[in-house]
């Protein structure tokens, strides 16, 4: 028999006599599971942050804040920076000539977490009338827009899920007043939908504040914001930094994102330890097993290799299953879990987990590794038996 | 006792299996000890701040600053001892990786407050009298190496001062420290002296932040909540406060449900240990039928071979739990001072619940295998 067939013959001998071992081999498959099931899930969590905020904005829209400030909550504009920063020439003109540019303003709110007491901290945007043609992605899709003037709000979709008393008609108390919910609005799984959407005006005379917290512009052509910044950032009229909407966000996932990599790295480090050790007691107990068929096959000639490779493949057969198995539970039980957490703006973002395919990919190949060097010790061994002495068993 | 070298013989009858068992149980125990240490941190943590004070934030958010003017009315409510007022300031030393936090307040308003930090009358005075003054805790001065006398220029991300520049500079008038271990730990932040910032600041001037507010008796302290955000009510700055232990949580918990994902990994990790811990047990007690029956011929009774089994489930569980929770109280301690989570009594008792509840489930089933081992059968081989 030339090597190749002996190795798939002795291969698929052995894979077939798998069931007669189950229970041993079930800690291969239900150890590797757990790690790869811990793993993928705390990834994915990252991952659907990335997503939710990397997926907020746009390259043709700018976000022009205070300088040096680190976010639109330490960012104070005065009202006649706003002007200034509105009357840029890259700024696009609406049908009434007018720059599409809106003054937005971020005030802190506290709403609890639905089932919970204490408050989270949400984001209430003042926007102007404008804001909602600049962004032409955002939906109503319950109720109605908020009326200038009148102390009402819109809320996110993810923001009437994750917190509590949001519903449309809801009235809310902020500083001694009541507002009420009006609407709820999507704007396609980003990170505005974890805020509460006003009237610039409005916010500016209820929270007793002037000026803004940002500029949203939108370019006549993305071509035009470098000037642009350069225009903004060297007039010495004015103190601001400018960015692209879409970096502006993705900039935000950053620390978050590092905290959970090093959690999962972590957890997943150790988990994949325990789970190695008991990959090496299965094989090792399944070659003992197998010593007096091992040691048959060596007297009729099968080679060293051959043996080798069947140790293994039962190895790595057993901790892909497990690798699948985990992350088909993390896919089952995590996948689109909504949640919300501190962003850096101080506010919460809601996000969804996210299980994709790479995370699957980076999981099964943890598995394989896994399985590679729990089987490679007792194959070794396997291959090394003296024929004589593992005939008698 | 007696039987110890006989369960410890049981045990190491294969050695690489029980070693290898052992090690698993090893790893499982670690990341018990640690996450659930993590739980611990987030989920009582700020057990030593005392019951007697309150913070007290405006209701809509505690990153709107109260104004000043609230001080004299809280100050009358019955029931309140001291109020002082605390005001984040954002600065930034020399990079912003170096972050440690700042609260600019009245010294003197401080001292009455958080008699949990300690510092020699001098420094005390010149922190009251200095209006660029700020007192700094140990921890940062030992990292940053600075001494009284030192000016720290601090970059604020938040207050923006009168000449339209961010820069500040505070010069060092003591370095505190904790009044216990537990408060020695935290004095890794800088008071500022409100003086200054109040004067050099382009906007806000006027407000205070949010108050801190000590009352006579710890017991009273919901109710005196209560009496402040009563008199609060329907005015332009509605108040919300709660104790100094709530409002510290309220940080943690905001950062979403860690308590729900610790615990999940928790029972990932104890169930596989669960499974493969229990998988070598009966492999072992399988192996061993005819020596148990040896044992059972011997004079041993069938419930003292059930023990024994017992014994060696639990002598397995409880090594590998000790050494992996001794493990996770080793590492703990090289964490940087940002991640004080501590293996405490409520991990070390979740651990010892884990042993007993694995060494039951792992040790009953083998053991009710050599409970009803038959002499004759297992020494026939059958």
């Amino acid at each position: 028999m030339s090597q190749y067939t002996q190795v798939r013959e002795i291969v698929m001998m052995n894979l077939r006599s798998v069931p007669q071992r189950l229970g041993a081999s079930l800690v291969i498959v239900i150890g590797i599971a757990g790690v790869v099931g811990v793993m993928v899930a705390l990834l994915s969590m990252s991952a659907g942050l990335e997503k939710t905020l990397g997926g907020t904005g746009q390259d043709d829209r700018v976000v022009v804040t205070r300088g040096g400030s680190n976010g639109e909550l330490s960012s104070f504009l005065d009202r006649a920076s706003g002007t200034l920063i509105k009357q840029d020439p890259a700024i696009a003109r609406g049908a009434d000539g007018l720059p599409l540019a809106s003054g937005e303003i971020i005030i802190i709110t506290e709403v609890p977490r639905v089932g919970q007491k204490t408050g989270a901290n949400v984001t209430l945007r003042g926007v102007e009338p404008v804001g909602f043609t600049i962004r032409p992605e955002l939906r109503i899709v319950e109720g109605r827009k908020f009326r200038p003037g009148l102390r009402e709000i819109i809320v996110g979709e993810a923001a009437s899920n994750q917190f509590a008393g949001l519903d449309v008609g809801t009235p809310l108390r902020f500083r001694g007043s009541t507002w009420t919910v009006v609407g709820v609005f999507s704007t396609g799984g980003d990170a505005h939908e974890s805020e509460l959407w006003t009237d610039t005006e409005t916010a500016q005379s209820a929270f007793n504040r002037s000026g803004y917290s940002s500029i949203l512009a939108k370019l006549a052509s993305t071509d035009g914001f470098e000037p642009m910044k350069e225009r903004l950032t060297s007039n010495p009229q004015l103190n601001v930094d400018a960015k692209t909407e879409r970096d502006f966000f993705s900039g935000q996932s950053g620390t978050l994102t590092t905290v959970i990599g090093v959690l999962a790295g972590f957890v997943a480090l150790v988990m994949a330890i325990g789970a190695t050790f008991g990959a090496l007691n299965t094989m090792y107990s399944a070659v003992s097993a197998r010593t007096a068929e091992i040691g048959t096959l060596r007297a009729l000639g099968f080679g060293a290799m051959p043996v080798i490779a069947s140790v293994m493949a039962e190895a790595l057969a057993l901790a892909i299953s497990g690798g699948v198995l985990g992350a088909l539970l993390a896919y089952v039980f995590f996948n689109g879990y909504s949640v919300s957490t501190l962003g850096s703006g101080f506010t919460q973002v809601a996000f969804k987990f996210a299980v994709t395919p790479g995370l699957v990919m980076q999981g099964l190949a943890l598995s394989l590794f896994i399985g590679f060097v729990g089987g490679l010790l007792p194959a070794i061994r396997a291959a090394r038996m003296q024929v004589t002495s593992a005939l008698r068993g | 006792m007696k039987y110890l070298g006989l369960i410890w013989s049981g045990l190491f009858r294969k050695k690489l299996r029980t070693t290898l068992t052992l090690f698993s149980l090893v790893c499982a125990f670690v990341l018990l000890g640690l996450l659930q240490a993590v739980n611990s941190l987030f989920s009582g943590g700020a057990d030593f701040l005392g019951a007697n004070r309150l913070i007290t934030q405006a209701r809509t958010s505690f990153t709107q600053p109260l104004p000043m003017r609230l001080l004299p009315q809280i100050e009358a409510v019955p029931g309140v001892a001291r109020v002082s007022h605390s005001q984040f300031f954002g600065g930034v030393y020399q990079d912003p990786r170096n972050f440690f936090p700042q609260f600019a307040v009245n010294p003197q308003r401080l001292r009455d407050t958080y008699p949990e930090w300690v510092m020699d009358e001098d420094s005390w005075r010149r922190f009251i009298t200095a209006r660029n003054s700020t007192i700094v805790g140990r921890n940062l001065a030992d990292k940053f190496g600075w001494k009284v006398g030192d000016v720290i220029p601090l970059n604020s991300f938040i207050w923006t001062k009168t000449d339209g520049t961010r820069n500040w500079e505070w010069e060092v008038a003591g370095i505190f420290d904790g009044r216990n271990a537990e408060w020695q730990k935290r004095a890794g932040l800088m008071y500022l002296n409100y003086g200054q910032f109040d004067e050099g600041r382009a906007g806000g001037k006027g407000l205070a932040g949010v108050f801190v507010v000590m009352v006579d008796d710890p017991d009273a302290s919901e109710r005196v909540a209560a009496l402040i955000d009563e008199k609060f009510e329907n005015s332009p700055d509605e108040t919300k406060t709660q104790s100094e232990q709530e409002f510290q949580l309220g940080f943690a918990r905001q950062l979403g449900d860690i308590g729900l994902i610790v615990n999940l990994i928790t029972s990932a990790v104890f169930f596989s240990i669960l499974f493969l811990t229990g998988v070598s047990m009966s492999q072992g007690v399988r192996e061993r039928v005819p020596e148990l029956a040896v044992l059972k011929v011997l004079g041993f009774t069938d419930r003292a071979v059930m023990g024994l089994v017992l014994a060696e489930a639990f002598l397995l569980c409880f090594l590998g739990a000790l050494a992996g929770m001794l493990l996770a109280n080793f590492s703990t301690r090289f964490l940087p001072a940002e991640f004080p989570i501590e293996t405490d009594l409520r991990v070390w008792a979740i651990a010892g619940i884990s042993v007993v509840v694995l060494t039951v489930l792992v040790g009953v089933p083998p053991a009710l295998h050599a409970l009803r081992i038959k002499i004759v059968d297992a020494l026939a081989g059958r």
